[in-house]
């Protein structure tokens, strides 16, 4: 049983930390990517989010929860994933300056554009805050308890 | 039609699992899996023969696309599915540490 | 539609093997190889939305299962009405079944879906959205409240997580025991 604290501590072996001290990153970018291009290739702001989640989760694994959460701070988290949800909200609210609730009132580009679609990119964007950092705080609160089983 | 009948078999599978098993564990397994067969009976209904995915191209024109709007109502039902499986299992821990065990009807006779 | 037929079955005896095999661990690991055999049947029914999805909800949720099955004990004993309870069951489930086989017989056949309303949703996806992804343009645009109560729901089971695993109420509750 020492040996598991030890385990969860101090992260896993130095060959595991080298590699994902590489991969943390690629995989956040191409959750980034994921989320950005929700318009126009398959993907969007569901599978990105738990994309850039997978990320966070491998660093708490790899490193343990103490070096994790010393780079992705606790106020961090909540705040990210409270500007994600009121950002999706904001976005409905705002349809109310033409008439009604979740109008597209931003200028739509040309198709096959980055920025085409209205709203549609500043959504998805809300949404991949909101669902990778929800279901990173989920994991954190199931990680950090400690087993005490009574007998 | 056959296709059909082994997705309500998936689901009875899930469903014998929730009422026959005493793990807890085992009935989050076929919580699981009924999930599946649901999402994926829900998309069969959406699907065209030989049709093309829901996602215009700037090149070619395409007509025969396959029903999108089942797609978009498992893809919002996934992720709930995730989030109501991590609450499920963070009532199944705070058991297992009150009771020292996951049988439910050891659960029952420890509570008397 | 044969290879989809052979990706179910493959999943039905994925989840057989998950509900009946005695370790927790290979029971999580059998159900991860089902999971990713219906990431396959997504891709084969034109959902690639679904199927990227799919592969990661996976992964996360693998992780959480084993997180909570990890040395932990699972005791078997088969006390009690044990061939009684079984019978039932099996009962049951032949009559859900064979009523079901019933119902599904009044839809219609596989590959000729209504598309009633989708038409609508393809066609104003590329001239008044101007989104390619008619997926992404129906729960961002069309449907944007679904997408709304859905990100209410994921609010509420992470504040329902942190409000079951707290440390304030598992002390509180010791100290009743102690008291009892």
């Amino acid at each position: 049983m020492r040996t598991t604290n030890n385990h969860q501590e101090h992260g896993m072996s130095l060959v595991v930390q080298t590699v994902s001290r590489i991969t943390v990153g690629l995989i956040l970018l191409y959750g980034i990517h994921i989320v950005l291009h929700g318009h126009l290739a398959p993907g969007g702001g569901f599978a990105g989010g738990v994309i850039i989640a997978l990320s966070f989760i491998q660093l708490v694994l790899a490193f343990g929860k103490d070096e994790a959460l010393r780079k992705i701070p606790k106020p961090f988290i909540s705040v990210l994933e409270s500007i994600g949800a009121t950002l999706f909200l904001g976005i409905a609210i705002l349809g109310f300056l033409g008439g009604y609730f979740f109008l597209d009132w931003m200028n739509k580009g040309k198709p096959f554009d980055l920025f085409s679609g209205g709203t549609m990119i500043i959504s998805n964007i809300g949404i991949g805050l909101k669902v990778s950092l929800g279901l990173f705080g989920i994991f954190l609160v199931l990680i950090l308890l400690k087993f005490t089983p009574k007998k | 039609m056959i296709t059909y009948f082994l997705c309500l078999v998936l689901f009875t599978v899930g469903l014998y699992a929730i009422l026959r098993k005493r793990n807890i564990i085992k009935m989050i397994i076929g919580i699981i899996i009924c999930e599946y067969a649901v999402n994926l009976l829900l998309l069969l209904f959406g699907y065209k023969m030989n049709g093309r995915t829901p996602i215009y191209s700037p090149n070619q024109e395409i007509l025969d696309m396959v029903d999108p709007l089942p797609q978009a109502l498992v893809l919002t039902s996934l992720v709930i599915g995730l989030a109501t499986t991590a609450l499920i299992v963070g009532i199944a821990i705070r058991l297992y540490e009150k009771y020292g065990t996951f049988d439910i009807t050891k659960i029952r006779n420890l509570k008397n | 539609m044969l290879e989809l037929n052979l990706i179910l079955v493959f999943i039905i005896i994925g989840a057989i093997i998950a509900i009946q095999v005695k370790d927790l661990l290979s029971a999580v690991a059998a159900l991860g190889a089902s999971g990713l055999g219906l990431c396959i049947a997504f891709l084969t029914l034109k959902a690639p939305d679904l199927a990227i999805t799919q592969i990661v909800v996976e992964t996360l949720c693998l992780i959480i299962l084993i997180k909570a099955t990890i040395r932990k004990d699972l005791p078997f004993s088969t006390s009690g009405r044990w061939f009684f309870n079984t019978l039932v069951t099996f009962v049951f489930l032949a009559v859900f079944l064979y009523f079901g086989y019933k119902a599904l017989k009044t839809l219609p056949p596989l590959g000729k879906p209504l598309m009633k309303i989708s038409q609508f949703y393809m066609a104003e996806a590329l001239k008044e959205v101007k989104a390619t992804n008619v997926v992404s343009a129906i729960t961002l645009n069309f449907r944007a409240y679904d997408t709304l109560g859905e990100a209410t729901v994921l609010f509420t089971a992470v504040i329902g997580v942190i409000a079951i695993m707290r440390k304030k109420g598992r002390k509180k509750i010791e100290e009743a025991d102690e008291n009892d």
